[in-house]
C-alpha cells in the first residue's frame, strides 16, 4: 500500500468552507431540472393539474351556472377565475407532499453528502413546481374558452392574470413546503394542507357572489386574500383593470413568503 | 471540487480519518458509544460488526450526515462539524440503502450528480458515459432504476460516489445482498479504487470480505470498538483454526478422540452431529501423523475440513458473548471458509 501515490486532498486554501451565491443558484437550477425530469418520467404526477381544471370547470359551470348567474354563459366570467385560483393553489399542496417524500428517500442522503448549497433541493423543488401551476393555468383558461368564455380584457391581460396566479401559488407553496419539512409523513402533509386550503378556497368569492352569504361570513370572505386574488383575475380578464385587488394579492403573497420562507429554510436546514 | 492532486504529504494528511470518542444516542439508546478510529491514507479500512452494532451511524457521522453528540472526527484534518462543506469535497458516500433516484435512469442520475458537482453539461454527459462503461451499465443506461437488479443498483450507487474522484470513499455494506459473482466483481472494483490512490472505509458483516479487502479492521459491537488490527492480528487473537472430522462409524468416536489427544496434544470436542469431532489445530503438520494413525487403526473418515476462525469466534473471544446471528458466513454458506486438506 505504501509504494503507490495516494490521492490527497487539494492544497488547503483551495477548499472553501462555504458555497458562493452563484453556485447556490446553479445547484438550485440543477435540482429544478431534476424535478422536471422526474415529472417527465412519471407523467401520472400531472393528473391533478390536468384533470382537476377540466372536471371542476365542467361541473361547477353546469351545476351552479343557472342558479347563480341565470345561465351558463354569464357564469363563466365568475367561475373561470374562481376555478383557476382554486386549482392552482391546490396544486401547490403537492410541493409539500413531494418534498416530504423526497426527503425520506435515500437519494437525499447523497444530496446531503455532496458539496452543494444545502438549500438547493428545496429551492429546486419550489422552482420546478411552477411548471405545474403553468399547466393548470393554461388548461383552465383553455377549458373556459371551449365552453365559450371570451374575456374582454384581451389576451395580454389574461396573461398578466395567469402570471399573477402562478406567483401567488408559488408563494402559497412555501406554506405547504413548511409542513412538508416539519411533518413526519407525506400523508399528514396532505391532511394538514387540505385542512387549511378548503376554508380558504370555499370561504371566498371564487364560486358564489358574496352578497348571498350571511354577514359574519362576508367579513371573513372580505379579508380572505384569495378573494382578492380572484377579484384581481376577474378585473384583469374582464376589463384589463390593474387595481387594488392586484396590489393586495401581491402584498399577501409577499407576506406569506416573508413569514414562511425563513421558517421553512430554518427547519429544513436543521433537518437536512 | 476535489479533483485529485498529488500534493506533498502533510503530517495531518497521513490520516484520512481520525475519530475520537464519537458518541451518538437515539433517545436513551447509545448507538455509537465512544468510537475511536484512525484510517491511514491510501488503505482500505474495514469496519466489521453485526446488525445494529452502529456501523451505519458511525459512517453517517464521518460523512457529515449526522451530528455527533460528543467526540470529534476529522477527515484529512478537517473537522466534520466545523468544516462540513470542506469535508464534503473530500468524500464520496455509498450508503447502505440505494442513494440514487428511483424514477430516473442511470444516465440521468449520474448527469445530475455531476452537474451538482460543478461539471459543465458536456463534461457531465461524458463523465456519466465513462462511469457507465466502467461499471458495466451501458445497456441499462436509459432504463429507469425501478427495473434494475440489486447488483446494478449497487454498482450505480458506487459509480455516483466516484464522479468527483474523492480521496476518501465510504462504502456501507457494499456487497450485502449481492450474489457471489457480483460480489467478487465489487471486490475487484474496490481494489482498483485503492490502486488509483483512494482511501476506502467500508463496513461489512462478513469476516471473509474484510479478510479479502481490508488492510486493517475495527470490530465494533454495541457502538464500541472491541478489537482493532490487521486481519492476521485479529485472527491470531481468536486462536487457531479448528480441525473438523466426520467419522464413518460413530461408534469409533471415543478411540478417535483418544488418538487426537495423543497425537495433537489437544482436547477434542465431540460435536452434536453423530460421529462429528472438532479439535483446535495449532500445527497443521501433525495432522499428517493423525491421519496415518487413523488408517492404521482402521478408523474411517467420512469428511474432513479445516474451519478458519469466524467472526462468531472473534466475537465470542473478544466480547464473551455471541453475535446472536449467523455471522462470519458468506452468502454462499460456510463452505468458502473451509479449506479441504485432501
Ligand atoms: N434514526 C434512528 N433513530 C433511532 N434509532 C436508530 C436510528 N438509526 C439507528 N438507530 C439504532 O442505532 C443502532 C445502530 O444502528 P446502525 O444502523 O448504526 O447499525 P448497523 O451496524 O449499521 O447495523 P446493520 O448491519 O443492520 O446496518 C441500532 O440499534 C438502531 O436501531
Ligand atoms: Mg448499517
Amino acid at each position: 500500500m505504501s509504494s503507490q501515490q495516494a490521492i490527497l486532498p487539494e492544497v488547503e486554501p483551495l477548499l472553501k468552507n462555504r458555497v458562493s451565491l452563484g453556485q447556490s443558484v446553479q445547484n438550485s437550477l440543477t435540482m429544478a431540472y431534476r424535478g422536471l425530469l422526474k415529472l417527465r418520467r412519471t407523467p401520472e404526477q400531472l393528473i391533478d393539474v390536468t384533470l382537476q381544471p377540466l372536471i371542476f370547470t365542467l361541473m361547477f359551470t353546469y351545476i351552479f351556472g343557472g342558479a347563480i348567474s341565470g345561465n351558463v354563459h354569464s357564469y363563466l366570467p365568475v367561475i373561470i377565475p374562481g376555478i383557476l385560483v382554486q386549482t392552482v393553489i391546490t396544486t401547490s399542496v403537492v410541493t409539500g407532499v413531494q418534498l416530504r417524500e423526497d426527503m425520506d428517500k435515500g437519494v437525499f442522503d447523497r444530496f446531503k453528502s455532496l458539496p452543494i448549497a444545502r438549500i438547493a433541493p428545496l429551492a429546486g423543488a419550489l422552482l420546478a413546481d411552477t411548471i405545474r401551476y403553468a399547466i393548470a393555468t393554461t388548461l383552465t383558461f383553455t377549458m373556459g374558452y371551449i365552453l365559450g368564455y371570451r374575456p374582454s380584457g384581451g389576451l395580454g391581460h389574461v396573461a398578466v392574470a395567469a402570471v399573477l396566479v402562478i406567483v401567488c401559488a408559488w408563494a402559497m407553496s412555501w406554506i405547504f413546503a413548511f409542513f412538508g419539512v416539519i411533518a413526519r409523513t407525506a400523508s399528514s402533509v396532505q391532511g394538514i394542507s387540505l385542512l387549511i386550503l378548503f376554508p380558504l378556497t370555499f370561504l371566498s368569492n371564487a364560486f358564489v357572489p358574496v352578497k348571498t352569504m350571511p354577514h359574519w361570513l362576508q367579513w371573513f370572505v372580505h379579508i380572505n386574500p384569495l378573494s382578492h386574488l380572484v377579484s384581481a383575475v376577474r378585473e384583469l380578464a374582464d376589463s384589463g383593470t390593474i387595481g387594488s385587488n392586484l396590489g393586495i394579492s401581491l402584498i399577501g403573497a409577499a407576506v406569506v413568503v416573508l413569514i414562511f420562507a425563513p421558517l421553512t429554510v430554518r427547519n429544513y436546514m436543521r433537518r437536512a | 471540487m476535489s479533483r485529485a492532486s498529488n500534493s506533498e504529504i502533510k503530517r495531518e494528511s497521513m490520516w484520512a480519518v481520525e475519530a475520537e470518542s464519537l458518541v451518538k444516542s437515539f433517545g436513551t439508546h447509545r448507538a455509537v458509544d465512544g468510537i475511536h478510529m484512525q484510517v491511514r491514507t491510501g488503505t482500505i479500512y474495514g469496519v466489521l460488526g453485526p446488525n445494529g452494532a452502529g456501523k451505519t451511524t458511525t459512517i453517517r457521522m464521518l460523512a457529515t450526515l449526522l451530528k455527533p453528540d460528543a467526540g470529534t472526527a476529522r477527515i484529512f484534518g478537517h473537522d466534520v462539524v466545523r468544516e462540513p462543506y470542506r469535508v464534503r469535497q473530500l468524500i464520496g458516500v455509498t450508503g447502505q440503502y440505494a442513494s440514487v433516484d428511483e424514477t430516473l435512469s442511470a444516465t440521468e442520475n449520474l448527469v445530475i450528480f455531476s452537474r451538482l458537482l460543478g461539471l459543465s453539461r458536456s463534461d457531465a454527459k461524458r463523465k456519466a458515459a465513462e462511469l457507465l462503461e466502467e461499471f458495466d451499465l451501458v445497456e441499462a443506461a436509459k432504463r429507469p432504476l425501478k427495473k434494475f437488479s440489486g447488483g446494478m443498483r449497487r454498482r450505480l450507487d458506487l459509480a455516483a460516489s466516484l464522479i468527483a474522484q474523492p480521496p476518501l470513499i465510504f462504502l456501507d455494506e457494499p456487497t450485502t445482498g449481492l450474489d457471489p459473482r457480483t460480489r467478487s466483481q465489487m471486490w475487484d472494483t474496490i481494489r482498483r479504487l485503492v490502486k488509483t490512490g483512494s482511501t476506502v472505509l467500508l463496513t461489512t458483516q462478513y469476516l471473509d470480505e474484510a479478510d479479502q479487502l481490508a488492510d486493517r479492521i475495527a470490530v465494533i459491537d454495541h457502538g464500541r470498538v472491541v478489537a482493532e488490527g490487521t486481519v492476521d492480528e485479529l485472527k491470531m487473537s481468536v486462536g487457531t483454526s479448528s480441525l473438523q472430522l466426520q467419522l464413518k462409524n460413530a461408534a469409533e468416536i471415543q478411540s478417535a478422540c483418544r488418538m487426537i489427544e495423543k497425537v495433537l496434544g489437544v482436547k477434542a470436542i465431540v460435536s452434536s452431529e453423530a460421529g462429528g469431532i472438532t479439535a483446535p489445530m495449532a500445527d497443521a503438520d501433525r495432522v499428517t501423523d493423525l491421519l496415518l494413525y487413523f488408517r492404521e487403526s482402521g478408523i474411517g473418515l467420512a469428511e474432513m475440513s479445516v474451519q478458519k476462525p469466524t467472526l462468531d469466534e472473534v466475537f465470542l473471544t473478544i466480547t464473551g458473548h455471541d453475535t446472536g446471528q449467523n455471522l462470519g458466513k458468506t452468502p454462499e454458506g460456510a463452505a468458502s471458509e473451509e479449506e479441504f486438506l485432501s
